[in-house]
C-alpha cells in the first residue's frame, strides 16, 4: 500500500487533491482512498487530507500516520505545522514553492530524506500562467505522479478531466503536465550530479 | 457501475435509484453532500417524480416525511447528531405509527461540547424508539444497506436508519458499485402502504390509546422487530443473488474459526480492526472480527453464534452510557449471558479521536493476555483528565470543563501535525 | 361581496334565521346532507366552541372540494376529545402526529398529493391556539414561506384546555390561566406580550388569511369557501369560547363570539399577499365590559373593588383594533392596510 498526506490550507484545494489522486489511481485500475482530516469548511486554517493507494482493498480508516509521500501545498506550513511527523527517510516529498529549500530554511530538514525524492515544484506560479488561479492542487499531482510513479501522469490528467470542465479542467490538465516535466527534470538533473 | 466517488455521492445515488417520492432537506455536517445531490437529482430530472422539500428545521424534516408517509408516499431524510435529537419526538412518533420511512444517520457525536466529528452517540440515542437500525462499514455498504432498507421498512411498516459514519464514510472518496436501476427496481417495487390516508376510504391514524391498548401496540412493535430478525438475513439473500454481492444480513464475522479473543464493533472501524487482527495473527495472537450490522432489533442469537469458541469478547463502541456501561457492550453481555465468555467494554473514538491500528493492536493484545480492565477508554490522556480535577478541587469557580482542557492543550503542546490538528 | 350581508336576529338567543334566507344562499350546516365530517359522539364539553367550530369548517370545505380532502390535526384538545380510543368522530381522512408538527405533517402529505399527480384531493391542518402559536410556530412558518398548498385552520380558544388551562401566546391580557393565576400587580395574563398570529401571517404575505368565529357561520363558511378557491398556503383563524377555560355558561358560546367581534377585540378580515382586502364592520360597538363580564377568567377585574384600570386598558385594546382595521360602520368604506398599521402593533 502507498500512503500519501496532502497538507496546505483551507481553500486551496487540498482535500480535492487527494480525491483526485484516487480517482487517477482508480483509473489505472487499483483500489484507493482518499479522506481528510475533517473540520468545519473555514479559509485558510490548516488543512491536511489523505490517500491510500493499493492493489486490493483498503480496510483501515485510521489517518495516514507513516506516508510514504507528502505533498505540502503551502509553504508556509513549514514552521508552523509539524508536517514531516511519521514520515520515513524513504518517503517522498514535494514542496509547492518556487523558493530553494536553503531560502525556505528547511536544508536541513530535507537533507534527512534520499536527494530524488525531495523536490520541489513552483505550482502556484504554473496555476496562475495556466489556469490565471493561484490554485496549485492538480498541478501537484502531476509533479507527484512524475515523482513516485503511484499513478500515470495521464491518470491524473483524467481524473482532472472528470472533476473539472472546459477551460478550467484544460488549464489544470497543462498545468499538471508541467509540473511533471518540472519533475523530471529536477530529477536528472540531480541524477547527472550524484 | 464501478465508481470512485465520495461516500455521500454514492449514498445520493442509490438513494434515488429507490424512487423516494418526497425527500426533505435540512442540512447538518456531515450529511449535507447527500441531501444536495439528491436536490440535483431532483432538479435535473434525473429522479422524477419526487418533490424534494427545503424544510425549516429537523423536527420538520421528519414530520413532513410522517404526512408524506402517511399518505403513501415513499419518504426519506437524513441527519446526524443534534439534528436528530431535534426530531426525536418525530423519530419515536413515525415508529408508533408504523410509517415506512427511511433515514440516513450520518453518525456524529452530540454537544455538548459541541462536535462535528464521527461517533455513534446520536444513533444510541434513539435506540429505543421502535426504529431498525443498521451500520454500514464501508460506502459499499451504505449504498447496499440503503436499498435493502426501503424494502424492508415497507413490507413490515417500520422506519429504517441506516447508519454510517459521519466524515469517515461521508467524505471518503472510494470505489464503489453503483447498481442498475432495473435490478433496483426488481428488487424493490412501488411502495404499497399498509395504512394510507385516502378519501375514498377514510381513517384516523393516530388516536389515543390508554393503558388498556398500550402495551399491546408496543409488543406488536417488538413482535416486527423480531420479524425484520427473520427478514433480514433473506432479504440479504436476495440481494446477493439480485446484485452478485453479498451486503446487509444481522452481523459479519472476520477470522473467527479458532480464535481465543473476539472483538465485536459497529461501523468502519471494522475495516481497521481487520487490518489489525491480521497483523496480530501473523504475530501469533489469534483474534476474531464480529461485525454488528444490524443494531436493532439486537441480534443476540447471531452474535452468540459467530463468537462460539472465543474465551473473551472485546466490545469497541464508539458511544457511552454516561454514568453507566459501553452500549453495545451491554447488550453484547446480555447476548452472551449463560456462556462462559468474559466482555470487555472499550470506548474509543469518542467526537471523532481518530483509532489507529497500533492503538488497537495493542489493546487486542492486552485483551489475548487477560489483562484489560472491565472498562477502558482507549488513548484517554490521563494527566489532561487529571489536571482538571486538580482544577475543580482548587477553586470552586473552576470554569467550563471543555474550554478548560482545550486551553490546557493548547498551552501544553505544540500543533503538532495530523494528530493533534483536528 | 356575493353573500347576503343582511342578518336577522331572533331576540335573546343571538342565532340567525335561515329559513329566511334563499336556498343557495343557506348554510351548509343547514343542509341535512352535510358531510359531519366531525360526527356526533365526540367528548367535548357541552358548548364547546372548537367541535362547532371543527365541524364548521371542516364540512365547508368538503363542500368545496366535492368531499376531497385530508386532515392533519396537532395535539390538544380537538385531537383529544375526537377520538376516544377505540373510537373516532372524523369521518374524513384524518392523521394525527404530534403536538408542534401539524404544519409539517399538512406539508407532507400535500407533496406526496402533488408527486402522485392527485391535485383534487386538498389538505387542511388544524390545530389549537397552542399548537398554532407556539409549539407550532416554527412549522407553520415554514410551511408559510415555503407556499405549501395547505389550509392550516387555528381554533383559538386562547389557552392550553386541554391540559388544564395554561396560558399560551395567545391568551389576552388580564385573563385569568393556571400559569397566570389573578394574583399580583396584573392580575391574570400580563399586557403586553402575545402574538398576533393573523397580523404575522400577513406578513408572510401568503395567498390568504381570514379571521373568523363560530359566531358568524355564514361568514366563516364563505371564507373557507374562498380559501379552498386558491391554492398555496392559507390560514384560517377561527375564535372559539371555551365554557371550561373561560369559566362562561355552556349556553354563552355563540353569544360570547359575537360580543369578542363587536366590542372590537376580535377583528374579522380578510387578507391576501399582505395586504388587507376586506374587513366586517362592526354594527354597533358594544363595551368590552359586556364581553368580559360573562366570563368567570375576568372575574377578578369586577367586584369591590374590582380592576377599573385594567378594564380600561383592555377597552384601549379594543379601540385601538377598531380603529386600525377601520371597524367602525363610518369608515368601512377604506379598509386597513398595513400602511394604515402603525408599526408597533405589527
Amino acid at each position: 500500500m502507498f500512503q500519501v498526506r496532502f497538507h496546505g490550507r483551507g481553500g486551496q484545494g487540498v482535500v480535492t487533491a487527494a480525491e483526485m489522486l484516487s480517482v487517477a489511481a482508480f483509473l489505472d485500475g487499483r483500489f484507493a482512498q482518499a479522506f481528510p482530516s475533517f473540520g468545519s469548511e473555514r479559509t485558510g486554517a490548516p488543512v491536511v487530507s489523505y490517500c491510500r493507494i493499493a492493489d486490493g482493498e483498503i480496510r483501515t480508516r485510521a489517518p495516514v500516520e507513516s506516508p510514504d509521500a507528502l505533498v505540502v501545498q503551502d509553504a508556509t506550513l513549514l514552521h508552523q505545522v509539524d508536517l514531516f511527523s511519521g514520515v520515513g527517510s524513504d518517503a517522498y516529498v514535494l514542496v509547492n514553492t518556487s523558493h530553494t529549500f536553503e531560502e525556505l530554511g528547511i536544508a536541513e530538514l530535507a537533507g534527512r530524506f534520499r536527494a530524488d525524492r525531495v523536490l520541489t515544484v513552483p505550482a502556484t506560479e504554473i496555476a496562475l500562467r495556466l489556469l490565471g488561479r493561484p490554485l496549485p492542487n492538480a498541478v501537484l499531482l502531476g509533479g507527484f505522479a512524475a515523482m513516485t510513479g503511484a499513478v500515470r501522469v495521464d491518470a491524473v490528467v483524467a481524473a482532472i478531466r472528470e472533476r473539472f470542465a472546459g477551460q478550467v479542467a484544460e488549464g489544470n490538465a497543462e498545468g499538471a503536465r508541467a509540473a511533471a516535466s518540472v519533475v523530471e527534470k529536477e530529477r536528472s538533473g540531480r541524477a547527472a550530479t550524484d | 457501475m464501478l465508481r470512485q466517488i465520495e461516500g455521500s455521492r454514492a449514498v445520493a445515488e442509490a438513494v434515488g435509484l429507490c424512487r423516494p417520492e418526497v425527500v426533505c432537506a435540512y442540512p447538518i455536517s456531515p450529511q449535507t453532500h447527500i441531501i444536495e445531490a439528491i436536490g440535483v437529482l431532483v432538479k435535473s430530472g434525473r429522479l422524477t417524480p419526487c418533490k424534494f422539500v427545503n424544510v425549516e428545521s429537523e423536527f420538520a424534516a421528519m414530520s413532513v416525511s410522517i404526512g408524506a408517509s402517511a399518505m403513501g408516499a415513499r419518504a426519506y431524510t437524513a441527519t446526524a447528531s443534534q439534528g436528530l435529537l431535534y426530531m426525536t419526538e418525530a423519530v419515536y412518533n413515525a415508529a408508533g405509527l408504523g410509517l415506512p420511512i427511511v433515514m440516513t444517520v450520518a453518525n456524529r457525536a452530540i454537544g455538548a461540547p459541541i462536535n462535528i466529528w464521527n461517533d455513534h452517540s446520536d444513533a444510541m440515542s434513539v435506540r429505543d424508539a421502535g426504529w431498525v437500525q443498521l451500520f454500514a462499514e464501508t460506502n459499499q455498504d451504505a449504498v447496499d444497506l440503503h436499498i435493502q432498507a426501503f424494502r424492508l421498512a415497507e413490507e413490515l411498516s417500520l422506519p429504517v436508519m441506516v447508519c454510517m459514519d459521519g466524515f469517515v464514510l461521508t467524505h471518503a472518496f472510494e470505489r464503489v458499485e453503483l447498481p442498475e436501476q432495473a435490478d433496483v427496481d426488481a428488487f424493490l417495487p412501488p411502495f404499497e402502504p399498509r395504512q394510507v390516508l385516502d378519501p375514498d376510504e377514510p381513517v384516523s391514524i393516530g388516536a389515543m390509546v390508554g393503558p388498556e391498548a398500550f402495551t399491546e401496540v408496543r409488543y406488536l412493535a417488538h413482535a416486527r422487530q423480531l420479524q425484520a430478525l427473520a427478514r433480514i438475513p433473506e432479504l440479504a439473500t436476495e440481494f446477493a443473488a439480485t446484485f452478485g454481492r453479498g451486503s446487509g444480513g444481522l452481523v459479519s464475522t472476520y477470522r473467527t474459526e479458532g480464535a481465543d479473543t473476539v472483538v465485536v464493533a459497529l461501523g468502519s472501524v471494522l475495516g481497521t480492526l481487520k487490518d489489525a487482527a491480521d497483523a496480530l495473527w501473523d504475530a501469533g495472537v489469534p483474534i476474531g472480527v464480529v461485525g454488528v450490522t444490524t443494531f436493532r432489533p439486537f441480534p443476540a442469537e447471531a452474535v452468540a453464534g459467530a463468537i462460539r469458541g472465543a474465551r473473551r469478547v472485546v466490545v469497541v463502541e464508539k458511544a457511552f452510557s454516561i454514568g453507566a456501561h459501553g452500549i453495545l457492550a451491554g447488550d453484547v453481555t446480555l447476548a452472551l449471558s449463560g456462556l462462559d465468555v468474559g466482555v470487555y467494554a472499550v470506548v474509543a473514538g469518542l467526537g471523532g479521536r481518530p483509532i489507529s491500528e497500533g492503538s488497537l493492536r495493542s489493546l487486542l493484545e492486552e485483551a489475548s493476555r487477560g489483562s484489560l480492565p472491565a472498562l477502558t477508554f482507549l488513548d484517554l490522556d490521563t494527566q489532561l483528565v487529571a489536571r482538571e480535577l486538580e482544577r475543580t478541587v482548587a477553586h470552586r469557580r473552576s470554569g467550563p470543563t471543555a474550554e478548560n482542557l482545550l486551553r490546557d492543550i493548547g498551552t501544553s503542546r505544540r500543533v503538532a501535525g495530523p494528530a493533534a490538528s483536528t | 361581496m356575493a353573500h347576503d350581508p343582511v342578518r336577522f336576529y331572533q331576540v335573546g338567543s343571538f342565532a340567525a334565521g335561515n329559513r329566511l334566507v334563499d336556498q343557495e344562499q343557506r348554510t351548509e350546516q343547514s343542509r341535512s346532507g352535510r358531510s359531519n365530517s366531525l360526527t356526533s359522539g365526540h367528548r367535548a364539553c357541552q358548548g364547546c366552541g372548537e367541535a362547532l367550530g371543527a365541524r364548521y369548517a371542516l364540512d365547508a370545505a368538503m363542500r368545496a372540494t366535492g368531499g376531497r380532502i385530508v386532515a392533519a390535526n396537532a395535539t390538544g384538545c380537538l385531537e383529544v376529545f375526537s377520538t376516544p380510543y377505540p373510537e373516532t368522530s372524523w369521518q374524513i381522512p384524518w392523521l394525527h402526529s404530534l403536538f408542534g408538527n401539524a404544519p409539517a405533517v399538512a406539508t407532507g402529505m400535500a407533496a406526496a398529493l402533488e408527486v402522485k399527480g392527485r391535485s383534487e384531493v386538498r389538505v387542511v391542518a388544524q390545530a389549537g391556539d397552542g399548537g398554532t402559536v407556539d409549539i407550532g410556530f416554527g412549522c407553520l412558518s415554514g410551511m408559510f414561506e415555503r407556499n405549501d398548498d395547505v389550509l392550516f385552520i387555528c381554533y383559538d380558544n386562547e389557552a392550553y384546555m386541554n391540559t388544564g388551562v395554561q396560558r399560551s401566546g395567545a391568551t389576552p391580557a388580564a385573563a385569568r390561566t393556571a400559569t397566570t393565576e389573578a394574583v399580583g400587580p396584573e392580575p391574570g395574563n400580563a399586557f403586553g406580550q402575545g402574538k398576533n398570529l393573523p397580523l404575522i401571517a400577513v406578513a408572510h404575505e401568503i395567498p390568504y388569511v381570514a379571521t373568523a368565529t363560530v359566531a358568524e357561520l355564514h361568514d366563516l363558511e364563505r371564507k373557507v369557501e374562498r380559501a379552498m378557491a386558491m391554492r398555496g398556503a392559507r390560514y384560517l383563524h377561527v375564535l372559539v369560547p371555551c365554557p371550561l377555560g373561560w369559566a362562561s355558561a355552556s349556553s354563552d358560546t355563540i353569544r360570547l363570539a359575537r360580543l369578542a367581534c363587536e366590542s372590537g377585540l376580535f377583528p374579522l378580515f380578510e387578507a391576501e399577499r399582505g395586504e388587507v382586502v376586506d374587513v366586517t364592520p362592526i354594527r354597533r360597538q358594544v363595551p368590552v365590559e359586556e364581553y368580559l363580564r360573562l366570563q368567570g377568567r375576568y372575574r377578578h377585574l369586577f367586584g369591590d373593588p374590582g380592576r377599573p384600570d385594567l378594564v380600561r386598558e383592555i377597552q384601549a385594546i379594543a379601540d385601538r383594533n377598531v380603529a386600525r382595521f377601520g371597524l367602525a360602520r363610518e369608515s368601512c368604506a377604506a379598509p386597513a392596510t398595513p400602511a394604515d398599521i402603525p408599526r408597533e402593533a405589527l
